[in-house]
């Protein structure tokens, strides 16, 4: 096995179901020739060419409109969006069109494509560039939410988003592209290389839609978060000394429910975290089906930890972000009811 | 997932056309298709003309300044010899600050920057063309804007390292602006919003029966995006006064012009909505100011927009993000064919015996001295990793013009 960063497993995927399958391809802005800002692209023009690796005009609504005509021709776009912060000019295409298209028409059309997009913060990329949309599309009916917190999860994750003939919204914590990130700027950024989870098959492999990951196991209290926030989160539960489990949700819509009802059951807690905003946020969602399903079990309100409700800003990544310090806070905000 | 679609099957002898950009890493730059008419052959038409009257402006190129440095034909402006020299010193102005805050930027003092470079005639010439009322609506290559309304530059390093005294409070990332006592509106990180709200701006404008104008700029990669097309469609619907820029820089990151120009020129796209639309030599400080005095005077007495390529070149990186070599043939910049806008009217400024190298020289020496003065004064009002910022409760603040309760929580719970 080879150690991979989640940019270079994101490639592989792209590689491995492009090699496999013709009618996959990839279209976004500065995809093409230059490999994408991220670099997630690179080389699959050099092995595919320019109408393989599609470069395209800046212009997000019609990037996804072509890719579900595409899409509707037997093809498997799968587009990039070059932040999630861009995505919101395509908005109207992926909740009116690309969501709808297969129950508007009665089952007659279908659009399988993949929307790829780098979401969140820490990267003082200011309010247009640190953005966590991803509660507005789980929001829309029709749409599969998926956002990995490891390069092997983002590899077979993406496989299957592709492989799958509904539209998936695929987004990638970037601050978590190249190593993992334990909550603040002064903590150097480890690398991929030296976390089990850099270990990445070269070949075709899939993790399936809408299975969570018991990330690790514990006892006094549950802990639900995905993307950037899994990492943060295990160090603030090691550094809090409380035995939690906790769980990587990896898909946000398919949500496996059974795997959080029978954790939450077992423990009797749930703290909810996110660095997206926390009003109608996914944990908010989240919140209702733990306590819909758990309320007996429970010993403690549900707590939430989340990014305030203002833009992202430039100067205060680190207070905006849910910090170690927020999470332990709540975890023993948690175990101090019973 | 399913299982749909997974055999393998023969690739396809795609048909696609996907168009090529003017050079690549490994080839020479080679400008050679590129159509460059003679300083002053365009013909200067009536203020009131129409869209179809002019259409052979938006393909060919309007110039004043030739090779020589000599302004000839009938798009030479009005303007004083003081005012031009005043131009060049704007301009001179602008790439020292650009330079030194790109350097400051690879220290690490601040998080981002993006030059200018070969693009400064444009801001800077359009604004000494528009009245202190009328208002701009950029995109992030336009620091001449507010160079020549007079933005002190200690507040705009102040923005760009987010400190305790930066007028946007350390919410945007370097190079968003926003500086309302000039008249400059707020940089939005998303492409060409902006441009349909400037339409908007003049369409209040002319609804209150004033006389200022609004002016919009947009790169040529920003022109696919529908915001481009809603403005020239509202523009043209109802006759708003503004001037709609397209900076055409040739390259959208690695992305060249070929894909938004659709083969044919940006101001091409005006004819299709009737807006009067013209090509400009964008790195020619005359032509850029003379077309903007031009199109202001029309959108001024009531004849509408007017939509404008401005034709220049992107000479360094995208942003303090980007390796220009990486997608393009080195050395583009350089052969560019119509220059640098600085040494263009330089040129002409020598030529006309009020300039000369001795006091260029002397210039860019005396303007790299007091940008470096205007740094250390703006770092000692804080920097980005050491502060003093802003305090941080102020991020709950204006997300609302009263804070709801929620946010007032929010910030209660961060201990304030
Ligand atoms: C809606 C949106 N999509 C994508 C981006 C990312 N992006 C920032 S600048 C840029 C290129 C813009 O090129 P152009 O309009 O030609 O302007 P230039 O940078 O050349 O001046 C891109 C794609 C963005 N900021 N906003």
């Amino acid at each position: 096995m080879a150690k991979m960063t989640m940019v270079q497993a994101i490639n592989s995927a792209l590689d491995c179901t492009m090699a496999k399958d013709p009618n996959v391809f990839v279209m976004g802005q500065d995809v093409g020739y230059f490999g994408g800002v991220f670099r997630c692209t690179e080389g699959l023009y050099k092995k595919y060419g320019a109408h393989r690796a599609i470069d395209a005009p800046i212009a997000e609504g019609g990037i996804v409109a072509a890719a579900i005509g595409m899409g509707v021709n037997g093809l498997r776009p799968v587009v990039e969006m070059q932040f999630a912060d861009y995505i919101y000019p395509a908005i109207d295409q992926i909740i009116s069109e690309l969501a709808r298209l297969r129950h508007r028409s009665g089952g007659e059309y279908w659009a399988p494509v993949t929307v790829r997009a780098p979401c969140g913060g820490g990267i003082r990329g200011g309010q247009t560039h640190s953005q966590s949309p991803e509660g507005i599309f789980t929001h829309v009916c029709g749409l599969k939410t998926i956002m990995p917190a490891t390069p092997y999860d983002a590899k077979g994750l993406l496989i299957s988003a592709i492989e799958d003939d509904d539209p998936v919204i695929f987004f990638e914590p970037k601050r978590i592209y190249n190593g993992p990130f334990y909550g603040h700027g002064s903590v150097d950024q480890k690398s991929w290389n030296a976390h089990p989870a850099g270990e990445v098959p070269e070949g075709h492999y899939t993790i399936p839609i809408g299975k969570a990951s018991i990330w690790q196991e514990g006892s006094d209290v549950t802990v639900l978060t995905y993307g950037t926030m899994v990492h943060v989160a295990e160090a603030a539960i090691k550094a809090s000394g409380i035995n939690a489990e906790l769980i990587d949700l990896r898909s946000l819509l398919p949500l496996d429910t059974e795997t959080i009802t029978a954790s939450v059951a077992k423990t009797g807690r749930c703290v909810i975290i996110h660095e997206a905003t926390r009003t109608s946020g996914f944990g908010a969602e989240l919140v209702a089906e733990v306590q819909e399903a758990c309320f007996w079990h429970l010993k403690a309100p549900i707590e939430r930890v989340t990014g305030w409700d203002t833009p992202y800003p430039h100067a205060f990544e680190w207070e905006y972000f849910p910090s170690q310090t927020r999470i332990i806070e709540a975890l023993q905000r948690t175990l101090e009811t019973n | 997932m399913t299982e749909t679609d997974q055999k393998a099957e023969p690739a396809y002898k795609s048909r696609l056309f996907v168009p090529k950009a003017s050079s690549r890493p490994g080839s020479p730059p080679d400008f050679s298709t590129l159509n460059i008419p003679a300083a002053g052959a365009a013909p200067k038409p009536d203020i009131n003309c129409n869209a179809l009257d002019i259409q052979d402006l938006a393909y060919s190129l309007i110039r004043v300044l030739d090779d020589k440095g000599c302004a000839v034909g009938p798009w030479q402006p009005e303007i004083q010899t003081d005012e031009l020299l005043k131009g060049l010193r704007h301009m001179v102005h602008v790439r020292a600050y650009d330079d030194r805050m790109f350097r400051m930027q690879r220290q690490g003092k601040l998080s981002f920057y993006m030059k200018c470079t070969g693009e400064e005639a444009i801001a800077v010439a359009q604004a000494m063309a528009l009245e202190s009322g009328d208002m701009l609506f950029p995109s992030y290559r336009q620091q001449g804007l507010l160079f020549v309304r007079e933005r002190s530059l200690v507040d705009m390093m102040c923005h760009c390292i987010s400190n305790a005294r930066d007028n946007l409070k350390g919410r945007q990332m370097p190079v968003f602006y926003s500086w309302k006592e000039g008249n400059f509106f707020s940089i939005s990180g998303n492409l060409a919003t902006q441009y349909s709200q400037a339409v908007g701006w003049a369409m209040a404008s002319a609804y209150k029966g004033e006389s200022h104008i609004a002016s919009a700029w947009v790169g040529d990669g920003s022109t696919a995006e529908a915001d481009f097309h809603h403005a020239l469609l509202f523009a043209a619907t109802y006759q708003a006064p503004v001037i709609l820029n397209v900076v055409n820089n040739q390259w959208a990151i690695s992305t060249p012009q070929s894909f938004a120009s659709a083969g044919t020129t940006f101001a091409a796209r005006g004819i299709g909505f009737n807006i009067p639309s013209l090509r400009v030599d964008g790195n020619d400080f005359l032509a850029v100011y003379a077309v903007t005095k031009w199109a202001a005077e029309r959108a001024r007495l009531g004849y509408g927009p007017t939509f404008i390529e401005q034709f220049t070149y992107r000479t360094e990186g995208h942003s303090t993000s980007d390796n220009p070599d990486a997608y393009r043939a080195a050395g583009e910049g350089k052969a560019w064919p119509l220059g640098d806008p600085i040494e263009r009217l330089k040129q002409h400024l020598i030529s006309l015996g009020v300039w000369s190298e001795e006091q260029h020289t002397a210039l860019a020496e005396e303007l790299a001295a007091s940008v470096t003065k205007d740094w250390k004064e703006a770092i000692s009002y804080g920097s980005l990793d050491e502060g003093p910022h802003w305090p941080i409760p102020t991020m709950f603040e204006d997300v609302f013009k009263e804070m709801p309760d929620h946010l007032r929580k929010q910030r209660q719970q961060m201990g304030i």
